[in-house]
């Protein structure tokens, strides 16, 4: 049976599984529940500084996109840290942490960017008895406009500054939530790392509107008239936030840098997939709110199987086993070669690989073989492009098949070779190096 | 004396007086939005998708599903009437089954199609409920088109020769318009006077008249028609109906199917209608079984339907089929009827023979079995009453018994057309044919009046 525990920067729980800073992590009577239903931990709402509490509007929080039948692909968010008072908080905190030792608690946490409000806060959180820290350098409204959030985020020199402040005035193993919004993740990864982080987090959520009423012309959600970009997260945002989460764990700069990975996590296939590229847990919220907390059994139960169906005992046999293969365009092999095949015995005849190769793409799919409704790939035409595969309504119907070296390609009319070379070899690369024999 | 389901004979209220509503709602319901919505978000949109080869009138069916599925009932009404100006009524009965969603893509993979027929539906109700009309009328040309016959055929030639400018008056026996819509399928499968709402939403576009009560041969002749008019379009359908040939037909009880079927589409008190105890229905097709079906909804205890081949030759649809069963008729096969058993010339029994093919020729076996029976309905085919169209001049050359036409729908008399079932045609008799009939007829006789008649 594979051993699912957890241990993320000397934080213990029993599952990778934790909720994300977010609504459903606000209060005690969420988290409760979310302990009982089975999650590993939960990173509490992020804190704000003593005083009054902010204020949320009183309208819409939320947008969504979604696929068929209303299945929430998006979800878009404009609620703003959290609401309620300071201590209510922290009492609140070391009450559930006091009920679940066993469960890792991680408080989140957004104050100005001075060092003394974050010197004030940490020994609060600290009394606490919180597992951990995790800086909100993320959240891509309202806060922002305040100096706050992704505003920090956003320059690696506030991350890094930041971080050298908590990590001077607290025992707490600091996490660092970074923002997407920004077009190289690696270098507010660095700054973090820097400063001396723990660990990194990631992605909080995307700027984003996610829909306009076109009776209103107003954007959504809507507060009287008028909308406001928030952050969007939920299973679209998956491969954006994959993508980071393995740019900075390839990144020789920040190599073993732990990552706890966040964004469009569903099911147990999806954490597996983030911890594979790199990340030594994952945070879910969307999944949460769209399903409530029943959906982490799920999880656990999928993981489970999966690792023990491969023969992976614990989570440091799978994470980072894909990151090696994450690499630079210019490195991909370009003496692999691959066509497309459709499987007769399966193909519906929709024809929709035929359109979308014949309409957008090399011309390589038959509609009619001998006046008969056929679709077949022709070779001669394939550049093994894969789109045919993305668009066939039928699983495993089309695959891509290697061709093996020495078989010719009759599309270039060149026989397969043997090794591997890549555009830095190339002799259309106008700085292509001499290759290595 | 025994009362209700029991009663023996042929008797009218067999059903408590509120099972008859239910009985006959709607047979399919139809769909919500979001229902339509979801549904249609399982259409592939297929490349030359093989629903729309299977149309007779060629629907692009993948544009008005996906105009469905993003919002646009009412552009996806107009793909369909565009194509088909009867969409509703052929949503509510065509066999699907056999057409459209015999051939979707995911019958074939998963045995379950894309409900073509009733997303057809949702978004013509759509369009009906606002009644809102896509095609506007061309300038008038002055021209005018006779047609004869107010059923599908007649309807969409009239309409869409309206929709050229051209002016159409259609001369039709019946007291109401609609033709087989109105007279000849089963109650269940168009509820709530929708063949007349249709019958309105068609004749809204303008240029069309309707002379009821006018029937050819009696109130008119087809020479005078052509004289008078332009062009004619004859649309009449079948108004024969086969005979058994057997002994006993005249007994009191033995009924055409097809009569009974327009009567209790035209009835307003179904618990008014008599309707025997056990009643053998004769036939093989759609109105054998919406015979069938609706004689047991009126409560006939046993209803029996007796067809001359197997299964496989049964011109009903394997749905149609499994609707009889479902609603406890029992369907026999290979027996053809012999003799309806009479007392005081009163029908209480029929006498069938089995039958067998021998040397491709079906025969009778010899054997015979007689089931009790106080109604027989005859559902054995209708056949084309050619009587009207003579004794007017030049007659029209039929073929097959039914009015010879070529395939833009010209028949042997310059200035006439034909179509629908009145004529010899590949297609089976069915609405969305003669619809696709009367349309492509309006457009060939447009096409010689514009070029013979411009001035």
């Amino acid at each position: 049976m594979a051993d699912l525990s957890s241990n993320f920067v000397g934080i213990k729980s029993p599952n990778p599984f934790w909720l994300a800073s977010a609504p459903p992590t606000d209060k005690a009577y969420n988290v409760e529940r979310a302990f009982k239903a089975g999650w590993g931990g939960v990173v509490w709402k992020t804190l704000g500084e003593e005083g009054p509490p902010v204020v949320n509007v009183n309208g819409p929080r939320y947008g969504a996109i979604w696929g068929a039948d209303r299945r929430l692909l998006g979800l878009n968010n404009i609620e703003l840290i959290t609401d309620r008072d300071l201590y209510v908080n922290l009492r609140e905190i070391k009450q559930v942490k006091k009920n679940w030792p066993d469960r890792a608690l991680v408080v989140s946490l957004m104050v100005p960017c001075v060092e003394e409000a974050w010197k004030a806060i940490l020994p609060l959180v600290e009394e606490t008895e919180a597992d951990g820290i995790e800086l909100n350098f993320g959240c891509p409204h309202g806060m922002s406009e305040r100096g706050m959030g992704a505003a920090v985020g956003q320059v690696p020199e506030y991350v890094e500054m930041v971080v050298r402040w908590c990590k001077a005035n607290t025992r707490m193993p600091v996490i660092t939530k970074l923002t997407p919004n920004i077009s190289d993740i690696r270098k507010p990864a660095r700054a973090a790392h820097a400063g001396g982080t723990d660990a990194v987090s990631l992605i909080n959520t995307i700027n984003s509107i996610t829909g306009v009423n076109l009776d209103t012309f107003s954007p959504e959600p809507m507060i009287d008239g008028k909308g406001t970009h928030g952050g969007y997260c939920g299973p679209a945002v998956k491969p954006i936030a994959m993508n980071m989460v393995a740019e900075i764990a390839r990144d020789p700069e920040t190599a073993g840098l732990p990552i706890s990975g966040i964004g469009g996590i569903t099911t147990w296939r999806d954490a597996a997939e983030f911890m594979a590229l790199g990340a030594g847990n994952v945070q879910v919220c969307t999944a949460a709110m769209t399903y409530g907390f029943k959906v982490v059994q799920e999880m656990i139960a999928g993981l489970e199987a999966w690792m023990d169906e491969k023969g992976h005992r614990t989570l440091s046999d799978v994470i980072g086993r894909a990151t090696p293969n994450v690499t630079d365009w210019q490195y991909l092999n370009l003496n692999y070669v691959a066509k497309a095949k459709i499987n007769q015995d399966l193909c519906i005849k929709c024809g929709r690989c035929h359109i979308a190769c014949e309409d957008t793409s090399h011309q390589a799919i038959t509609s009619l073989v001998d006046g008969a409704r056929h679709f077949e790939v022709m070779e001669e035409e394939c550049v093994g492009c894969n789109l045919c595969v993305n668009v066939c309504p039928v699983e495993n119907c089309i695959t891509m098949e290697p061709l093996a070296a020495g078989t010719l390609d009759k599309r270039t009319g060149e026989v397969v070779k043997p090794v591997y070379a890549n555009w830095t070899t190339h002799p259309n690369n106008p700085s292509a190096q001499v290759a290595a024999e | 004396m025994a009362a209700g389901l029991f009663k023996e004979g042929i008797a009218p209220g067999r059903l408590p007086t509120t099972q008859y509503a239910d009985n006959f709602s709607d047979l399919h319901p139809p769909l919500d939005r979001h229902e339509a919505v979801v549904e249609a978000d399982r259409c592939y949109f297929c490349y030359d998708a093989p629903c729309m080869q299977a149309c007779p009138t060629s629907i692009d069916i993948p544009l008005f599903i996906r105009q469905i599925a993003t919002g646009n009932p009412l552009g996806s009404a107009k793909t369909i009437l565009e194509q088909n100006i009867l969409g509703g009524m052929c949503a509510r009965v065509c066999p699907t089954e056999t057409l459209c969603e015999e051939v979707c893509v995911r019958e074939v993979a998963e045995g379950k199609p894309v409900q073509i027929g009733r997303l057809q539906r949702y978004a013509t109700d759509v369009a009906m409920a606002q009644d809102k009309q896509f095609f506007p009328r061309a300038a008038p040309t002055g021209k005018k088109i006779a047609v004869v016959g107010a059923g599908p055929a007649g309807l969409a030639c009239a309409h869409r020769l309206a929709v050229k400018g051209h002016d159409v008056t259609i001369y039709e026996a019946k007291p109401k318009a609609g033709g087989l819509n109105e007279y000849g399928i089963a109650a269940y499968k168009s509820v709530d006077g929708f063949a007349q709402a249709e019958v309105d939403y068609i004749l809204a576009v303008g240029g069309i008249t309707i002379q009821n009560g006018k029937a050819m041969g009696r109130d008119f002749t087809l020479a005078e028609l052509t004289a008078s008019h332009d062009a004619v379009f004859l649309g009449m359908g079948l108004a024969g109906v086969n005979a058994l040939g057997g002994e006993g037909e005249e007994a009191q009880g033995v009924r055409d199917a097809v009569d009974f079927i327009a009567e209790l589409r035209q009835a307003s008190d179904l618990s008014s209608l008599p309707i025997g105890r056990r009643v053998v229905v004769l036939g093989g097709g759609m109105t054998a079984i919406d015979a069938a079906v609706q004689a047991k909804l009126l409560g006939a205890e046993e209803v029996t339907i007796c067809y001359r081949r197997g299964k496989e030759s049964m011109n009903a649809s394997t749905y149609e089929q499994d609707l009889a069963a479902a609603n406890g008729v029992t369907i026999r096969h290979w027996m053809q009827p012999k003799r309806i058993v009479g007392v005081n010339g009163v029908t209480v029994g029929i006498e069938l023979e089995y039958t067998a093919v021998d040397g491709g020729r079906l025969v009778g076996t010899g054997e015979t079995l007689t089931l009790a029976a106080d109604q027989v309905f005859k559902a054995i085919g209708q056949s084309f009453d050619a009587a009207p169209l003579n004794g007017s001049g030049p007659s029209v050359v039929l073929e097959k018994g039914r009015i010879k036409v070529d395939e833009e729908g010209r028949t042997s008399m310059s200035k006439v057309w034909a179509g629908g079932d009145c004529v010899v045609d590949a297609r089976e008799d069915l609405t969305v044919a003669a619809v696709a009939a009367g349309r492509d007829a309006a457009e060939s006789i447009h096409r010689t009046l514009t070029a013979n008649g411009r001035a």
